[in-house]
């Protein structure tokens, strides 16, 4: 029960005026962010991450958690609104969402999209507040090997995972852990791949990386199609809203089932657009009018809605209890706390209970925050998507730019910010997956140093990495997951040579 | 030409493969530089990205192969989808070049006003609002409100700022 006490104790934290006013502020930025072209939820936080170093850890944290949130929310309101996903896990939603828009019934389907986002992400706490700390006092007793072991288990899965092809996300991947060893060699002092350029001593920072290829590459994208006109209009009132929960619980076994698909999708890194894409799937082979999907299901709406925020808000899970990120945005905001000064990983639950706590509270209270302030500020919302791309582009290019500058507050990083973003433009159009780029980046020190610490411990022995029950297990399971395209084809071959 | 020409898919695939795999030659071959054997502290600095390195490459090989095998006669973007994309990366690497010398404040009007005006044909009036304003605003928020300095130019040394 000590949890509980913790829990209200961060309640209590969360609740200060200081912090709501942060909350409303976030919750407010990340709708907006989730529905401009080109500001993504893991690019709008990496922007404004430098705006909080001032502040008390905790405060920052809820601000930005929030701006995350209300990102996951705004998604939905371009896609049913105008068919356009603001995030790409909120592309399933126009799949059903539009259609029922353009019958009339925007405000239905946006009532059902934030009320399930909101059911999603209330389950992914819950499920947060009652294993985190669990797996955070389970990994304490970690050494080396096994910190690498989950790592390495992170980084199969999206080989296994993702719908890229696998030797893409590997590359992909592996460029990210290169670029996180430029610099000072942490272990040995040594500087290594600078090649004489003063500017790189300190390595890639993973920030101008997002910013980069989220931002400048996601502008490059939408600028292909030029400086298209495009708008729309949109009312939700009391009547639709009250009317569309009373519809709702009849679709309870699609709402848990997304859950369930939303939390497995974020634990593990895969992130919310597969998640919300398998969720779709699943609903439209397993619902009763399946076969009227795409044309204006609810349940269309809900089955992705759920599990896009349930995965976003699990993608938590990880990060604070084993300092492994979930998704690009829980990276950024592991980043974060490092450069606030705090250690992310089990020890956070030992010695940083105000902060822990605090967060996981403000994830129940942002996301009630969150639900009222879209589905009372719809239309303004909407009226920002008026606003051409000709205004918002050049303003959120300038926005990336003072983004990357604030970081380490040099140009030759803003520099860097316009590489990386021609390089996303290029790596996104010929489908390589971005999100294990910029983890490997954050991450990439913190692997090579428990694998490098494994080994000085075994004398170079790789035997050190299946030494005991529980390391082989995680090992086993990364390599079922790196493998996992490839066993699933061997399984349908020999289920069709059986038949 | 066409509207409906552009470089093929095919074309930037091998170009991404290739490009992806030489940085993987230029990881192994700095990590050869910082040693990649065992020294007295154990593995060497080189050790872990030698091998990051050469899987880059290896897996660049395979994409390579499947690029060339793989054509579906797709473009990669019209021409003219690429000069729309060009107009603003041009643009943008000159604002960023020319942020050392003259501030971001006095690059980001011009920036603004180049891109509203040219691409979007705006009138000046507005132009100019958005342009002055963007930069004031941020001016305010983030060195009065948020304590974070940006780079400052001429301009900004004779307003005294």
């Amino acid at each position: 029960m000590e949890e509980l006490a913790n829990l209200f104790h961060g309640f209590a934290v969360a609740l200060q005026p200081y912090n709501i006013m942060l909350m409303i502020i976030g919750i407010t930025l990340g709708v907006i962010i989730g529905v401009l072209p080109g500001l993504g939820g893991a690019n709008g936080v990496a922007i404004l991450l430098p705006l909080t170093f001032s502040m008390p850890p905790t405060s920052a944290i809820i601000m930005l958690s929030c701006i995350y949130w209300g990102a996951l929310f705004g998604g939905a309101i371009t896609s049913i609104l105008f068919n356009i996903p603001g995030e790409p896990w909120s592309v399933a939603t126009t799949f059903d969402g539009y259609p029922m828009a353009q019958q009339g019934r925007p405000g239905e389907a946006l009532t059902a999209a934030f009320t399930s986002s909101f059911v999603g992400a209330l389950f992914a706490v819950i499920m947060i507040t009652l294993v985190a700390p669990l797996v955070a006092g389970f990994a304490l007793r970690f050494g080396p090997a096994e910190k690498f072991a989950v790592y390495f288990l992170a980084f199969c899965s999206f080989v296994g995972l993702s719908k890229e092809p696998p030797f893409k996300t590997i590359a992909a991947m592996m460029m990210g852990f290169a670029l996180a060893a430029v610099g000072l060699d942490s272990i040995t002092g040594q500087l290594r791949l600078t090649f004489g350029v003063t500017e790189l001593l300190n390595g890639f920072d993973f920030l101008i990386a997002v910013i980069g290829l989220f931002g400048i590459g996601e502008i490059l994208l939408t600028m292909e199609e030029g400086l298209a006109f495009r708008g729309g209009n949109a009312t939700i009132n009391l009547r639709v809203v009250l009317q569309t929960w009373r519809e709702l619980p009849a679709y309870w076994i699609t709402s848990l089932r997304s859950c369930l698909i939303g939390c497995w999708m974020g634990v593990t890194p895969a992130g919310a657009t597969p998640a919300s894409f398998m969720s779709y799937g699943i609903a439209k082979r397993l619902a009763r009018r399946g076969n009227n999907f795409g044309k204006g299901e609810i349940e269309g709406v809900i089955a992705p809605e759920t599990a896009a925020h349930a995965a976003g808000t699990s993608a938590l899970l990880p990060m604070l209890s084993l300092g492994v990120p979930g998704s690009p945005t829980a990276a950024v905001l592991l980043g974060g706390l490092l450069i606030w000064g705090l250690q992310p990983g089990p020890m956070l639950f030992v010695e940083q209970k105000e902060f822990v706590w605090g967060l996981i509270a403000s994830m129940y209270l942002g996301n009630l925050a969150g639900l009222l302030v879209v589905l009372t500020c719809v239309p303004l919302f909407a009226a920002i998507l008026r606003v051409p791309f000709g205004i918002i582009a050049p303003l959120i290019l300038v926005l990336c730019a003072i983004g990357a500058y604030s970081v380490h507050n040099s140009t030759f990083d803003v520099m860097l910010m316009l590489v990386f973003g021609v390089l996303g433009y290029l790596l996104k159009k010929c489908n390589y997956p971005l999100a294990p780029l910029v983890l490997a980046i954050v991450l990439g020190d913190k692997a090579e140093e428990a694998f490098r610490q494994s080994l000085l411990g075994s004398q170079g022995s790789l035997g050190v990495f299946f030494s005991n029950g529980l390391v082989s297990t995680i090992m086993a399971l990364g390599l079922v997951a790196l493998f996992w395209s490839a066993i699933q084809e061997g399984y349908s071959r020999l289920r069709t040579s059986m038949a | 030409m066409t509207e409906r020409s552009g470089p093929t898919h095919k074309t930037l695939e091998i170009g991404m493969a290739l490009l992806i795999g030489m940085f993987g030659l230029v990881a192994i071959y700095g990590s050869l530089k910082a040693g990649i054997n065992w020294g007295a502290e154990g593995p060497r600095a080189g050790f872990f990205p030698f091998y990051v390195g050469a899987t880059i490459v290896g897996a660049s090989a395979i994409n390579l192969w499947r690029a060339r095998r793989d054509d579906d006669g797709r473009l990669f973007a019209t021409w003219g989808q690429l000069r729309q994309v060009m107009s603003v990366v041009v643009p943008t690497a000159i604002y960023v070049g020319s942020m050392p010398f003259i501030g971001l404040y006095v690059a980001s009007m011009v920036f603004i006003a180049w891109f509203m005006r040219w691409l979007g044909g705006y009138r000046w009036l507005t132009t100019i609002a958005v342009a002055v304003g963007m930069p004031v605003l941020t001016y305010l928020v983030f060195e009065r409100w948020f304590l974070v300095p940006l780079p400052k130019g001429p301009f900004e040394e004779w307003l005294g700022l």
